[in-house]
């Protein structure tokens, strides 16, 4: 470590300003930053700081993420074994997911941290924390068998468009890992929904790899990749008790089963257990706001409550447990309505933020069959109104204090 | 926010939520203690209290008085270097305001005034003479007084500087009439002195203080105590309206009293004092002369005696501070002042005209922590849950930390919600009045509650800031350009 520091002090002057490499020095900084914490003392006000900063909130948020990770990469192994049939144990079906999902997390961050440096370089900032989340979160998202230029492309408009034009880090309107899923579902439709793209048949770096009949991979019989928000659109099953859900090879799919995430899906949002565990560190971290967890699965109950009165098809009839650990509703709730930066930033506009979320998702789910990514728009759209939500909030405290104000002077009279 | 009336019955509780003040009927009575119960704000757990023990006087031979300690006040100066000046008489006054003087806290010979860029004043350096003489303002009884007669004693006497005002945070205006008069009766800042300590003997000083302010304002003077407040002259002053604050910092701060008892409205003015500062101006009355000597806490987590010291306003810390033992190869941070408001000043600096405390830190600046974002040390302190120190301090409620001057991080746009909110305790949204100041609306920061507002009262939330954004200079720049601008 003191080798380490010494070396970077030797080749520091390089890169402050005058140096030959100056021209670099956010990058620089940026490293430097990551392997030290900068010793920079206070100028102004306080003369100490608390110890968490950007980063540390940041990592943490990586953190919660990583069971949803370990689980949902295994399950893209799980799935692909299923669809193929083979069976070649557990550390080589994990292996597989990960091998599968590698490249598309190496391509969201080198994409992504390549415009961060970048701009973060032309605008002579240090380079923000922002995308280490942003980065994770974007092939979490993905259908899993998305190509990876898709990912590239997607993953560079969202940077680009939806935070840096804005600002950067802390300016973003929307949500950025949702602008590059919401950008692949509308330039690419084909290829974000139907029952081809959540489940890997293809094999991975010569793992695992399925029978090849004319370039196409042979499955079992009777297999489907549909997810089950997608065998309810398409299902004719009057009512939801005459309808079940099935997996990919046709067996019947139990509520434990999605609870847990043996489903098809993208990885992040398969396993709720696993999204509830990053949940939990998140609450008691203080990182992500429990009011807007909670408030999101208060909001989409409540509208399912009333739907299930007035059910007249089977995901109309879907009683709420079912919703809640389906179609990235769990995921949605705990990674992405909580951003702060597009969430709402007052206490009780996180309530009626979280509630209209789950509230849109649910509607839009239900009564738009070709949308089982109701959750993504629903997030989106209310990242749009949270300064509306906020500015109502505000305004209440503003007139309290002109009311005061007033009573004041008429007193004074 | 909850409001526990412990003993009044002329009042019923429901009449104190809706007006937040209270109808009284007569003066000169004393009223019972009423409670409120802060919950937000953090009481940052450092290493280095002071101990309650004296530890002599601290005396130097230069004085120097620095007009920037005085926020609002343009200064001039009355004295020149070679002038002879006893204590009490003013070395500078305000230019908007000649009446606002500054005494000399000696008799002695200005020997320099010292110039910083623009010629703005940095010091004024008084030469002490052997022999201390006063100028004899004469011994009053303020109660006696017309309240005009009051206010020229303070005024003439230099020690005006002592009241602030709301808004804006800065010297009160001597022409205008304020609404009420706070007082804050105790400090909950980190590591703050005694004020039960300090004020040890100087009951009747303070009393007198209280009594000439009460006939400052036609409203009422109210005096803030904590739970753990046991003086007597404190908790039964006579004249004010008592009233006891429970809770983390910034309980102490007058101005989340304000915000309890009765928020300042737009067009009104309040004056805001310490309860240690209105002893000296009681000090005026008893004796007749101005006497700023005060009981100096030494702290902070480098500080092998812990303690207080008395000295004059002024006085050269050299002797104190060259006590302290300095690591190898670190440097240390003096603060005039407790560690979240104080100002920074080096080793030959002087006591800063309203400090109580000097705190001195490690500054950090050689520390190189190696992945710091990913550590589980114990010894790192955050208020928020993201370090085991908020597991520790539940588990061990005694434990003391040791905290430098660094930023322990990059400055960053506001990205986490609800951090400030959870350490200002008056309603008010931070955030957004923050914003409003960065972008100068003056509309907004004025219904967001500018008026209501020292930077003191954002001194936690930029400690716990995970963006590392200087909140109290901007706060400061807001508060001052808004001023320019409204008056």
């Amino acid at each position: 470590m003191k080798a380490l520091r010494n070396y970077i002090d030797k080749i520091k002057p390089h890169f402050e300003k005058g140096g030959k490499l100056h021209m670099l020095h956010s990058v620089f900084d940026g490293f430097e930053t990551f392997l030290f914490v900068p010793n920079h003392t206070s100028r102004s006000g306080v003369h100490m700081h608390d110890a968490r900063d950007s980063k540390r909130t940041m990592i943490l948020v990586v953190v919660a993420l990583i069971p949803a990770l370990l689980f949902g990469m295994f399950n893209i192994g799980y799935q692909h074994n299923l669809a193929i049939g083979i069976d070649p144990g557990f550390w080589e079906t994990f292996i597989f997911g990960l091998l599968a999902f590698l490249p598309q997390l190496i391509v969201s961050y080198g994409v992504g941290l390549g415009i961060e440096f970048v701009t973060a370089q032309y605008r002579g900032e240090e380079i923000a924390e922002g995308f280490l989340v942003s980065g994770i979160l974007i092939p979490m998202i993905m259908p899993v068998d998305t190509p990876l230029w898709m990912i590239g492309v997607s993953t560079a408009f969202a940077v680009i468009f939806a935070k840096e034009v804005f600002g950067g880090t802390g300016f973003n309107v929307f949500n950025v890992a949702l602008i590059a899923r919401a950008f692949l579902f509308f330039a690419y439709p084909s290829h974000m929904s139907g029952d081809q793209v959540f489940v890997r048949t293809a094999g991975t770096f010569g793992l695992s790899n399925p029978q090849m009949i004319d370039g196409v991979a042979q499955t079992v019989d009777g297999f489907s990749g549909a997810t089950m928000l997608g065998q309810l659109a398409i299902t004719d099953a009057p009512n939801f008790t005459e309808f079940s859900f099935h997996s990919i090879t046709g067996g019947q799919a139990s509520l434990m089963d999605m609870f847990l995430g043996f489903i098809p899906g993208s990885v992040g949002e398969v396993s709720t257990l696993a999204i509830l565990i990053g949940a939990a560190l998140l609450i008691i971290t203080g990182v992500g706001s429990w009011k807007t967890m909670l408030s999101v699965f208060l909001g989409g109950g409540a509208v399912i409550l009333l739907i299930n009165q007035f059910a007249a098809n089977a995901i109309m009839g879907m009683p709420p447990l079912y919703h809640f650990v389906l179609g990235g509703f769990a995921f949605g709730a705990v990674f992405m309505a909580t951003d702060p930066v597009t969430s709402s930033r007052t206490e009780k506009g996180k309530w009626i933020y979280g509630f209209l979320i789950g509230a849109l998702a649910i509607a839009i789910r239900v009564f738009n069959p070709g949308y089982p990514e109701g959750m993504m728009l629903a997030i989106l759209f209310m990242n749009a109104f949270a300064p509306l939500i906020d500015f109502y909030v505000i305004d209440g405290n503003i007139k309290k204090r002109l009311k005061r104000s007033a009573i004041k002077n008429h007193e004074r009279v | 926010m909850k409001i526990e009336l412990l003993c009044f019955p002329e009042i019923k509780e429901s009449d104190f939520l809706n007006k937040n003040s209270f109808q009284f009927k007569q003066k000169q009575v004393i009223y019972m203690a009423s409670r409120i119960k802060i919950k937000k704000g953090l009481d940052i757990p450092l290493m280095g209290e002071p101990q309650e023990r004296f530890l002599g006087e601290v005396k130097s031979d230069l004085l120097k008085i620095c007009p920037e300690d005085f926020t609002g006040v343009t200064p001039k100066l009355s004295v020149k270097v070679g002038d002879e000046v006893k204590a009490g008489e003013a070395l500078m006054y305000d230019r908007n305001h000649p009446s606002v003087k500054v005494a000399s806290p000696v008799s002695g010979i200005v020997t320099a005034i010292e110039r910083g860029e623009k010629r703005r004043i940095l010091n004024i350096t008084v030469e002490r003479k052997d022999e201390n003489e006063f100028v004899d303002y004469g011994v009053k009884n303020a109660l006696s007084m017309q309240p005009e007669e009051v206010k020229e004693s303070i005024l003439n006497a230099g020690l005006w500087f002592f009241i602030k005002q709301r808004p804006y945070d800065v010297v009160a205006n001597p022409d205008k009439d304020p609404r009420d008069i706070f007082v804050t009766g105790f400090s909950s800042a980190p590591l703050a002195p005694s004020y039960d300590f300090i004020l040890k003997d100087q009951e009747k000083d303070l009393q007198a203080g209280l009594d000439a302010l009460s006939k400052l304002t036609k409203g009422k003077v109210y005096l803030s105590v904590s739970p753990k407040t046991k003086s007597d002259a404190l908790r039964n002053a006579k004249n004010v309206v008592v009233t006891e604050f429970e809770g983390p910092h910034p309980a102490g701060n007058v101005g989340v009293q304000i915000n309890h008892i009765a928020p300042v409205n737009s067009g009104e003015v309040v004056w805001t004092l310490n309860a240690l500062d209105v002893a000296v101006i009681g000090r005026l009355f008893n004796t007749g002369k101005v006497d700023l000597t005060r009981l100096v806490a030494l702290v902070g987590s480098e500080v092998t005696k812990k303690g207080y010291y008395k000295m004059l306003i002024g006085t050269s810390l050299n002797e104190v501070l060259k006590t302290i033992p300095k690591p190898d190869d670190s440097r240390l941070r003096y603060i005039s002042g407790d560690p979240l408001t104080g100002r920074k000043i080096d080793e030959n600096d002087v006591l800063r005209a309203y400090s109580s405390q000097i705190t001195v830190i490690p500054e950090g600046n050689n520390t190189h922590e190696f992945f710091g974002w990913a550590t589980l040390s114990p010894t790192k302190y955050s208020a928020g849950a993201t370090y085991l120190s908020s597991l520790i301090s539940k588990l061990n409620p005694n434990k003391r930390y040791r905290i430098d001057a660094r930023l322990k991080g990059g400055r960053r746009a506001i990205i986490m919600s609800n951090e400030y909110d959870q350490v200002f305790p008056m309603n008010i949204y931070p955030e957004f009045l923050l914003k409003s100041i960065i972008a100068f609306d003056i509309d907004k920061m004025i219904h967001l509650g500018i008026f209501e507002v020292a930077p003191e009262d954002f001194a936690l939330c930029e400690f716990v800031d995970t963006s590392k954004l200087e909140i109290q200079r901007i706060v400061r720049t807001g508060l001052d350009m808004l001023r320019k601008e409204v008056e």
